[in-house]
């Protein structure tokens, strides 16, 4: 076991600090040793000096960059029209980038990105290339830094953090490794697998339970294995997600799709059993990802299933405080109270929710008005079971209740962050003066009331395939309460969908049985009264 | 006109009724496990047994229909009105009173009228329907594209699952009547050993020992 700085540091805001064990490395196939460019050789002051560095070979990495989801945060649905992306959705867990940006944007792929109402900072240097490229482990963004890592010791929690050796970590660079992805998408949310489920620091170095494609004592898949990329644009996305691919491509062939299909097929099972013949006959109906990934956030890492902010801002004498009330299964506590987020429940091995999916996620915007008598879908999925796109995905439904705008019925936003601020809820415990700053980030129309309303937010799941030995078996589904119960428009043998017809069919065989049962004893009493007399 | 014994179930004849009770006893009882009815079986199982013996009784069947219709059997299951109601009447009313079946077997023409009418009746109306909605069930990959949403498929199963319940009550009434009669064992046995009595006329029992002499006992 090593230390990591990188997960350390990043998660010294967050609730526990991870020891994580490092990832295999893969043997480098580069033609190149940065080790040996003089121009590296120096001692970097800071991440803009180093990507200078890296710009005077890497000429149009920058560009590249800046062209990506990762760097813009803003996405435009090609189906729904919607703007999406960090920069503009809000979300059930801390809600919105906007009036908490240097926090937040400590994940950019960039350096110096405070000012959400404003585009990135547009100079090249200003892109961040280590925190996907280093390979070192000990580079990490700063929690509160806007993007920067420390450039100086820092004493938090009774830790000195150092400050990460950029001139080494600039010598050492590679293709990303899954603690690169992982050092952000791992830790979603404001911990270990809060967000996504399928997602966590248990795939640093997974066995093949886990997942079994990126097990470390087997396939050892990088992200980038899947997630393919041309010129920095990385595939596979959230908000409009590819549900089916035609099949296998050729040798060579151009895929930018990261889709189970496109290496698998969509006649993913050998045919040479019927069992195979009729598994494969499900693909134009079921996702890959239903039959196998029978569980989510596995490998003893938790995911938070349920976050109430409405519970926020209980004080101890006047003093936030903690409660530790679940226990994840690698043996870490994790907070089932914050006073400054609220109560959260976790689950580990969680079944999830299952709906149809055609690929397109809507999301309530601010803008949109919402019904405060239903759980409202802070994201909604599209799809229908007569749209041959849809396939039954599995989700993880995070349950929440969070703050609205109880005049204007909308979601608001709210400034959580912000130790120096009289605004921040984090700071201040005051939901008022949080939601008004919030609001007022994005100029956006608020009452001044606010009230709190229940919440479901989607998150397809896709990672932490199991080995196929555990894969649902068919009586997972066709079965009276399978898994599949609540799904509709499809019909499936043994879900007990034909009650009426089944009673009014045994009805018929127990009326025959009683008709020739009767019959019969008719026969032998009349025949022997016949005989006797 | 004389009674003999004579074998009026050939080797084929008997070989396809009990092969294909076989196969329609395990067909019905994988059926209703796919169906949800019972859980002593597991559905994969379930599956592949019932898909396999499905697919045995077919080939089955097409053996049995070119027999039918090359040996000229069919013409045993041609409907007549000739004595129907006697052999209705029997079953209903004379069967109490100790009465004598209304029919006698030929050689020609082993089945009595309401018998004939039944057998017909399944191998026209039962037996189609449920090849037919299982092959449509099994063979749905095929036409799922063309089929608009899954009620197509919901009414292919419906057809499947009423056909299976009209063929076990058929079973049950077929077995019963097993009963009546001499014995149950009189019933079954020619279906075993292939003799049964029947009525010859002098010309047939003729025939039959000059030419035929071990389809005929002495």
């Amino acid at each position: 076991m090593k230390i990591k700085h990188s997960l350390t540091l990043l998660l010294l805001l967050c609730f526990n600090v991870t020891h994580a064990e490092t990832s295999p490395k893969q043997e480098s196939q580069s033609t190149a040793d940065h080790s040996q460019f003089e121009i590296l050789k120096q001692d970097f002051k800071s991440g803009p000096e180093l990507t200078q560095a890296c710009l005077g070979c890497h000429t149009k990495a920058a560009h590249q960059v800046k062209q990506s989801l990762h760097w813009k945060w803003e996405f435009k649905h090609p189906t729904s029209g919607q703007m999406l992306g960090k920069k503009h959705v809000i979300n059930s867990f801390c809600g919105n980038v906007a009036s908490n940006e240097p926090r937040c944007t400590s994940c950019h792929v960039g350096y110096g990105w405070d000012d959400m109402s404003q585009a990135p900072p547009t100079a090249d240097n200003k892109v961040d290339c280590v925190v996907c490229h280093d390979t070192t482990g000990t580079y990490a963004k700063w929690p509160t830094g806007a993007g920067h890592p420390l450039y100086q010791a820092v004493e938090k929690g009774g830790k000195t953090h150092l400050p990460p050796n950029l001139s080494k970590v600039a010598q050492s660079v590679g293709l990303p490794e899954r603690e690169n992805c992982g050092s952000c998408h791992f830790y979603g949310g404001g911990g270990d697998n809060v967000k996504h489920g399928d997602l966590s620091s248990a795939l640093v170095a997974p066995d093949k339970q886990t997942d079994v494609h990126m097990a470390k004592d087997g396939l050892n898949f990088a992200c980038t294995t899947c997630h393919v990329s041309t010129e920095h644009q990385i595939d596979g996305s959230r908000y409009a997600m590819q549900t089916h691919d035609d099949g296998k491509k050729a040798p060579g062939a151009h895929r930018d799709v990261a889709t189970c299909e496109s290496c698998h097929s969509n006649k993913p099972h050998p045919e040479n059993s019927l069992t195979h013949l009729k598994l494969n006959n499900h693909t134009d109906k079921v996702a890959c990802q239903t039959c196998h990934i029978p569980t989510f956030a596995k490998g003893g890492v938790a995911t938070k299933t349920a976050w109430h902010w409405s519970q926020a801002g209980k004080l101890k004498e006047g003093k936030p405080y903690s409660e530790e009330g679940y226990t994840q299964g690698d043996g870490k506590h994790r907070h089932t109270y914050l006073s400054t987020k609220g109560t959260f429940e976790y689950g580990e091995n969680v079944v999830p929710h299952y709906a149809w999916f055609n690929g397109e996620v809507k999301y309530k915007l601010q803008s949109m008005k919402i019904d405060p008598d239903k759980v409202v879908e802070v994201n909604k999925l599209s799809g229908a079971a007569d749209d041959p796109d849809s396939r039954i995905w599995p989700f993880k439904r995070m349950e929440g209740s969070q703050a609205y705008d109880k005049v204007n019925n909308t979601l608001i936003l709210s400034n959580v962050w912000g130790p120096k601020t009289n605004t921040a809820f984090w700071t201040n415990f005051d939901w008022a003066k949080a939601i008004q700053a919030g609001m007022d980030s994005i100029d956006a129309n608020y009452s001044g009331e606010y009230g709190f309303i229940n919440t479901y937010m989607y998150w397809p799941i896709t990672h932490m395939v199991a080995p196929k030995d555990s894969a649902l078996g068919c009586a997972d589904c066709h079965s009276s309460e399978g898994r599949l119960a609540g799904i509709e428009g499809v019909y499936m043998p043994a879900t007990n969908q034909h009650a009426t017809l089944d009673r009014l069919g045994i009805l018929a065989v127990l009326l025959t049985l009683v008709g020739v049962i009767g019959h019969g004893l008719l026969r032998v009493f009349l025949n022997k009264r016949g005989k006797q007399s | 006109m004389s009674m003999r014994r004579v074998i009026l179930f050939t080797r084929f004849e008997r070989f396809w009724h009990w092969s294909q009770m076989t196969l329609i006893f395990v067909l019905l009882f994988t059926g209703f496990a796919i169906h949800g009815t019972h859980a002593w079986l597991a559905f994969d199982q379930a599956v592949v047994l019932h898909t396999l013996s499905a697919l045995a009784l077919m080939v089955l069947w097409v053996f049995a229909i070119f027999w039918h219709l090359t040996t000229g059997t069919w013409r045993h299951y041609l409907p007549t009105r000739n004595g129907l109601l006697k052999v209705a009447r029997y079953y209903a009313w004379g069967i109490f009173k100790g009465e004598h079946h209304p029919y006698r077997k030929t050689y020609q023409r082993k089945h009595n009228p309401l018998q004939a009418l039944a057998y017909l009746g399944l191998k026209l109306l039962l037996f189609p329907a449920i090849w037919i909605s299982g092959l449509l069930y099994l063979f749905y990959p095929l036409w799922s594209q063309a089929a608009p949403n899954s009620q197509w498929l919901e009414s292919v199963a419906i057809v499947h699952i009423i056909s299976a319940f009209a063929i076990l009550v058929f079973i049950i009434v077929h077995i019963y009547l097993l009963t009546t009669g001499h014995s149950f064992k009189a019933h079954v046995m020619p279906m075993v050993t292939g003799y049964d009595d029947v009525e010859l006329s002098d010309a047939e029992a003729h025939y039959l020992e000059q030419d035929k002499p071990q389809q005929i006992k002495p």
